[in-house]
């Protein structure tokens, strides 16, 4: 059930995204699985990307929408044949709408060990203000 | 072949999962991963096995190799670092031992067998053991 969830947000994403346009690869698509965290600062997201390195991994951020996609290495072993697979190597992809203004110059992203961590501190006015009130 | 053996026994709904996961494959062109964690490719040639595994975010010190009577045990623990002070979104990673089991085609040199963990996924590589090697007789001819 976890998974007709994760796969039925994922179309609404590529709806508001790309409008579920295909592609040119023949490759299988993988949704990663993800951690979103959010605190006053800043919104912090890990998604397990394995076989992904810097070099591969694609972030963007179109007006709210926050797109990663991650081109996993699919080399085999030099003149191997494969007896067992338990997986396909593939791209991940996945977009999230944000919601809160996100301030682009100071967004951070590192890979790490197949783990991608991207931190995106909320932009000035989004932070919450605490208001004090005088009593008169 | 290989038989993955799963520390529960008998797993009787590992064919509907199966099934679920095709039906995906077919009419979403998105996959779910693997049920079985971690997920894992065997390679071989005529010298040696080469195991592949999709381990992201493992701390290599907590992974443990063995082989055993020509089974292949790899065991470990995933831990997640989880911040303080925070509201939490979404938490679809998991944490947790793992452990997963096959038997080899071919004895291997234990002594030799090497691993290596690059970008969340592990490589075993396990050497094939030099008496099992198929070896060429030639006829001679008189």
């Amino acid at each position: 059930m976890a998974n007709e969830k994760k796969i039925s947000q994922k179309e609404e994403n590529l709806q508001k995204t790309d409008k579920g346009a295909e592609l040119t690869q023949d490759k299988p698509v993988y949704i990663p699985a993800a951690d979103i965290y959010e605190n006053d600062h800043d919104i912090t997201l890990y998604a397990d990307l394995p076989g992904v390195d810097d070099k591969h991994v694609n972030i963007t951020l179109e007006d709210d929408v926050l797109t990663l996609i991650g081109h996993q290495n699919d080399e085999a072993p030099d003149g191997m044949e494969l007896l067992y697979r338990g997986y396909r190597p593939g791209i991940y992809r996945r977009a999230f709408t944000l919601g809160v203004a996100i301030d682009r110059e100071k967004i951070d992203a590192k890979i790490t060990n197949g783990v991608l961590t991207l931190t995106l501190p909320k932009a000035e006015e989004a932070k919450p203000r605490k208001i004090t009130v005088s009593a008169g | 072949m290989f038989w993955t053996i799963n520390d529960r026994g008998y797993d009787p709904f590992g064919a509907v999962r199966n099934l679920q996961r095709e039906m995906n494959r077919l009419f979403n062109d998105q996959e779910a991963r693997g049920e079985s964690f971690p997920a894992v490719n065997i390679w071989s040639n005529q010298d040696q096995i080469m195991v592949t595994a999709e381990l992201p975010g493992v701390n290599p010190d907590a992974i443990d190799i063995s082989v055993v009577q020509g089974q292949l045990t790899i065991n470990g623990e995933r831990k997640l670092d989880i911040p303080e002070g925070v509201n939490c979104h979404r938490q679809e990673r998991s944490q947790g031992s793992f452990s997963r089991a096959f038997r080899l085609p071919f004895d291997v040199n234990n002594e030799k067998v090497t691993a290596q963990y690059r970008d969340g996924i592990l490589y075993i590589s396990l050497p094939r053991l030099e008496e099992t090697k198929p070896k060429k007789i030639t006829v001679k001819v008189k």
